[in-house]
Order: structure tokens, then C-alpha cells, then sequence
């Protein structure tokens, strides 16, 4: 009698490998289910995180914009959409990441229970967190394409390797939040606290440095505004778009990197604890 | 493997033990299950059967013990002996954002299974749940007893060598439940080993070869149903009733009817190899039933027995 199967060889397969009681290598089966999901329910939603930016590009960069003229910026003369443009694209990476690994992943892991479903299979944590967090990513990566092509059509991309360069430093960015995301909400226990999330990012959006430039404030709260994550997501972006290339894109990068890792292992820490205990 | 005729043993605990703090789910319990062999874990709510269900399932880590499935410890080895093993949970838990088809899709993909080999597994397997014209359908959409049923389909995707099913009939109605008691006999047939927990002592009756009654955390008895019933209980069981204010005066006259009785609030068990007899003993001696019954005796005359208390209350 043999029982072997290919469900069976497969996780035979990893038997004794680094990592295999967490991780069975396929994150992207939870990202495929996801996509399963779009196309049924939530395109609307989809579309709607990826307006907001695009109306603040309008309203600020050409309403406000008018009145402002231009803006002096790393020595650089620039018109004033042009300026608060990359820190929207890293905006609109950061909401669509967001948007995902924190309400979403609180309805599947609440009242789903997809997680317990995905779990009981052999699938590991980390498959799961993966998954979750690529596809976090993607639809960050996804507003951040949608982005760029909208600002494209308006003419103020400064150059087409800036602008695709600047691309993939959203996707960076939208892995670094989706991730951070995920961690956070799989330790979140009420919509309340939840709402916490949102009510943060307001803030953090209005004074990092994305509608006006830091200077105008006192050195401590510089200081403090620098170590933001969103901060950081539009310095990079930033730099990148105007192909300001300088050894502090590693400082950027190596925040994201901290900010990736520490998301992940949390977040399969918590799986762990609240599916595997 | 094994060389001898002898089947192979596919979960083997001993000692095993799930504490919370002070509370003890798991009072450390010893079981095996054989290959091919359907296993009940029969007890009330809160007898420790779901907690001893989701540690074979490997979701739930062992407080102490022993506990090997198919050989390897669920605490080191999750991902590979969940390879093996179908999880039908007491909850439902479809993906409700998808259709029929797509959930079991999706399920097989979790497994690493290529989209090639689901597409004809998953034909066999709607065929199997009776919900091809479901097919679809979103699973949020169906029946009680299709959810159930694809539940366990979904299960079965990844062909387990075990199926383990927590509560798989409660909160069916009773046609539903005949639907998928004779599912389970055919995976029964195709040597698939089944491990289920359940309340209801005809279902484990219909099901088990062998069965576990738990309570409080500990094993109260094994075996298989018939000789439980033997062991612990008569061969037919009279149910007398002499209204709410009766029972009690005579149950004192029926000491000497039957080999025991047992006193519940609605009404006396009288348990005897003979239950006709007894009634015509009861009636000599001038009692006047309200209403009387002569049974079979069940697995639910075992756990009174057992626990001085029924399984459903």
C-alpha cells in the first residue's frame, strides 16, 4: 500500500530543511487566493484607495500650487505639483499597503477565519505571512503604477528613469508598511484600536515633508519627523524620481529592510501563537 | 509500512496533556488509532475532545505528553504531517468570498497541488459532495448541510490518509446528517482512516469502529459501541414515567426490577436483559406508568453509567 500522494512528496520534500516548521515555500498560493477574491468583490475598494492621491495631486499641486508659485528644493527650482508629487506616489504606496495588511487582514483573521483554514493545511506561518504581506505590497506597488501614469499624462515626471526608478522605491516602500501592517494588526483585538492605525497615519501624512518642505521647523521636531517611516518613504521616492542619487539611499533602505524583517517576524510569531498554540 | 498483518498505528498519544493556566482541558489520556479504522471520541461539550482533535491536528501544542502522528511529533513537524491529515472543523470555515469550485481549488494550491491535477480532483470530489450544480455558487450561499459537505470535499483534496472531523453532523437537520454519515461510510471503504469527535451517541454508533468516551478531560471507557454497551450497560433498557411528582415514590418500589435503574428528573431507566419482562413485574406489583418504553440500550445508557449524567443536557 503506498500513500504516497503529491501533497505528501512535496512537504516531504522539505522535511529537515531550515525553517520548515514555519515555511513550506508557497507563499504565493495565498496571494493567488487573494487575486481569486478581486475580480468577485472588492474592485471598487481597489480603485478608491488609488483616487485619493490623484485629488490631492489636483487640488494641492494645481489649486494651492497657483498661489505658491515655485519651490526651491536641494537647490533645485521646481514647480510646486512637481514637488509634492513623489511625496504622493510614496503616499499612495504607503495607503495601498496599508489599506490591505491592516483592515483586510483584520476581517480574515476575525471573522473568516481563513487563516485557521489556510493553517490546517501545510502551508506554515510564514507562507502565510508572506503571502499576505506580498499582496499588501502589490497593491501598493499597484496605486503606485497607477500613480505615475496619471502624473505621466500631466506632464510633470521629470524624466521616464526617474519616474520608473521611483516605481520600484514605492514597491519598497509598500513592502516596508504592508509588512509593519500585518504585524501590527495580527496583534490588534478591537476595530477601535484599529482605527488607531488610521487616525495615525493622518499626521504623519500632513507633516513629513509632503506638501512642504521640513525647514520650516525647529531642529528636535526635524529630528523627530526624520525617523518616520513615511518620511523616510518620501525622501527615498523622492530622491529617486529626481535621480538624486547619494549614499543616503542605503540609510533608506536599510530602515525599510529593519522595517520588513521586524513585520515578518512578528507577524509569524503571532499566526504562530494565536492558530498553532 | 508494515511487514506483519498486524495494521499500522497512525496516532499514537500517551500521557497526553492541554492545560490553560490552571484549568485542565486535557487530563493526560492514552489512545491509538489503527490504520483504517474509524475512531469516535464521544462526550459531552467541554469533555476535552475538540482540544484533543486540534492537538493530532497539529494547530494546538501539547502541554505534556507524547504524541506521534504517522510517526512524527505535530510540535516539530506541522506543515508535514498536515500533508497527510484532512481538518473538517466545527465551524465552517469556507472562504465565503469565493465560489464552490475555487474553494477547493484554493485549498488544493495551499497544498502545493498543480491547478492540472485539482481540475480533475476537484470534478471527482463535487461529484462526491453532490454539488456539482453548485459549482458556481458562493460558498456563503449554501445550505447547512452542502457547507458541511464541501468542508469535508475540501478536506479531502489533498487525499488524506487521515480525516479528522470535529462535530461533523451538529446543527445538521436529520436528513442532512443521513446524507453525510453515508459519505463518510464510503471514505471508510476507500481505507481512509476517520477520527471524529461528536455528542451524539447514534452517530458514533453509526460511525466507530471504535470509540473513546471522554469527560472532565479523561477517558471514562474504550472500545468498540457494541461491547461498550455490553460492558457497561443491559441489553434493553425500560423507560417508565410517572409525571414530574411520581418518579421519586417509585423509584423506591423498582429497587428489585431489573439489574439497576437510574432516576433522572423526566422519567426511570430500568435496565434489564428483558425489558417486557420488567414491565410486567412493574405492573404486578400495581404500578401505573404514565408512559413506558422497552429500548435497546445505547452508548448514551454507557455515559450515564460512566459520568452519572447525559450527554446532552
Amino acid at each position: 500500500m503506498s500513500f504516497i500522494n503529491a501533497a505528501i512528496a512535496l512537504a516531504e520534500r522539505r522535511s529537515g530543511k531550515l525553517g520548515s516548521s514555519i515555511f513550506a515555500g508557497r507563499p504565493g498560493t495565498v496571494a493567488e487566493r487573494n487575486l481569486r477574491t478581486l475580480k468577485s468583490s472588492s474592485g471598487l475598494t481597489f480603485v478608491a484607495g488609488f483616487v485619493e492621491p490623484v485629488l490631492f495631486l489636483i487640488a494641492f499641486g494645481y489649486g494651492v500650487g497657483g498661489m505658491v508659485g515655485t519651490i526651491t528644493d536641494h537647490g533645485k527650482t521646481i514647480s510646486y505639483a512637481a514637488y509634492i508629487m513623489p511625496a504622493l506616489l510614496a503616499t499612495s504606496a504607503m495607503n495601498g499597503a496599508i489599506f490591505d495588511s491592516t483592515w483586510n487582514v483584520y476581517f480574515k483573521m476575525q471573522f473568516a477565519k481563513l487563516y485557521q483554514g489556510m493553517l490546517a493545511t501545510s502551508l506554515g506561518t510564514l507562507d502565510v505571512a508572506l503571502g499576505e504581506i506580498g499582496w499588501a505590497m502589490f497593491r501598493g506597488f499597484v496605486y503606485a503604477i497607477g500613480f505615475v501614469t496619471v502624473v505621466g499624462s500631466l506632464g510633470l515626471l521629470p524624466s521616464l528613469g526617474g519616474a520608473l526608478l521611483a516605481i520600484v522605491a514605492a514597491g519598497i516602500v509598500a513592502f516596508a508598511f504592508a509588512s509593519v501592517g500585518m504585524g501590527i494588526t495580527s496583534y490588534v483585538k478591537s476595530f477601535q484600536q484599529l482605527d488607531m492605525i488610521t487616525f495615525l497615519l493622518l499626521p504623519m501624512f500632513l507633516f513629513s515633508g509632503t506638501l512642504f518642505p521640513l525647514s520650516i521647523f525647529p531642529e528636535w521636531a526635524q529630528a523627530l519627523i526624520n525617523a518616520l517611516p513615511l518620511r523616510q518613504s518620501i525622501d527615498l521616492v523622492r530622491d529617486c524620481m529626481n535621480l538624486n542619487l547619494s549614499w543616503s539611499l542605503f540609510s533608506h533602505l536599510t530602515y525599510f529592510a529593519v522595517m520588513i524583517i521586524g513585520g515578518l517576524f512578528f507577524t509569524t510569531r503571532r499566526l504562530t501563537a494565536l492558530f498553532l498554540r | 509500512m508494515t511487514k506483519s498483518s498486524e495494521p499500522e498505528l497512525v496516532i499514537r498519544a500517551k500521557g497526553l496533556r492541554k492545560t490553560y493556566g490552571d484549568f485542565v482541558a486535557v487530563a493526560g489520556i492514552d489512545f491509538e488509532v489503527k490504520r483504517g479504522e474509524a475512531f469516535g471520541l464521544l462526550g459531552p461539550n467541554g469533555a476535552g475532545k475538540s482540544t484533543t482533535m486540534r492537538m493530532i491536528t497539529s494547530t494546538l501544542q501539547r502541554t505534556e505528553g507524547e504524541l506521534q502522528i504517522l510517526g512524527k511529533d505535530p510540535d516539530k513537524f506541522g506543515p508535514e504531517i498536515r500533508a497527510h491529515l484532512g481538518v473538517v472543523p466545527q465551524q465552517d470555515n469556507l472562504d465565503r468570498q469565493l465560489t464552490v469550485w475555487e474553494n477547493i481549488l484554493v485549498y488544493g494550491r495551499y497544498f502545493g497541488l498543480s491547478r492540472k491535477f485539482l481540475k480533475n480532483k476537484i470534478e471527482e470530489l463535487l461529484a462526491f459532495a453532490q454539488l456539482e450544480d453548485k459549482r458556481n455558487v458562493k460558498s456563503e450561499e449554501l445550505s447547512g448541510g452542502m457547507k458541511r459537505r464541501l468542508t469535508i470535499a475540501r478536506g479531502l483534496v489533498n487525499e488524506p490518509e487521515i480525516l479528522l472531523l470535529d462535530e461533523p453532523t451538529t446543527g445538521l437537520d436529520p436528513q442532512a446528517r443521513h446524507v453525510l454519515w453515508d459519505r463518510l461510510f464510503r471514505l471508510k471503504e476507500l481505507g481512509v482512516t476517520l477520527v471524529l469527535t461528536t455528542h451524539y451517541m447514534d452517530e458514533a454508533e453509526q460511525l466507530c469502529d471504535r470509540l473513546i468516551v471522554m469527560d472532565k478531560g479523561q477517558i471514562m471507557a474504550e472500545g468498540s459501541p457494541a461491547q461498550l454497551i455490553k460492558d457497561y450497560s443491559s441489553k434493553e433498557v425500560l423507560e417508565v414515567r410517572f409525571g414530574s411528582t411520581g418518579n421519586a415514590d417509585a423509584a423506591k418500589k423498582l429497587q428489585k426490577i431489573g439489574d439497576r435503574i437510574e432516576v433522572l428528573p423526566d422519567r426511570i431507566l430500568i435496565y434489564s436483559e428483558n425489558g417486557e419482562k420488567a414491565l410486567e413485574q412493574l405492573t404486578k406489583m400495581g404500578l401505573k406508568p404514565v408512559t413506558s418504553l422497552v429500548r435497546r440500550s445505547s452508548l448514551e445508557d454507557v455515559f450515564l453509567r460512566l459520568t452519572g449524567r447525559t450527554l446532552v443536557d
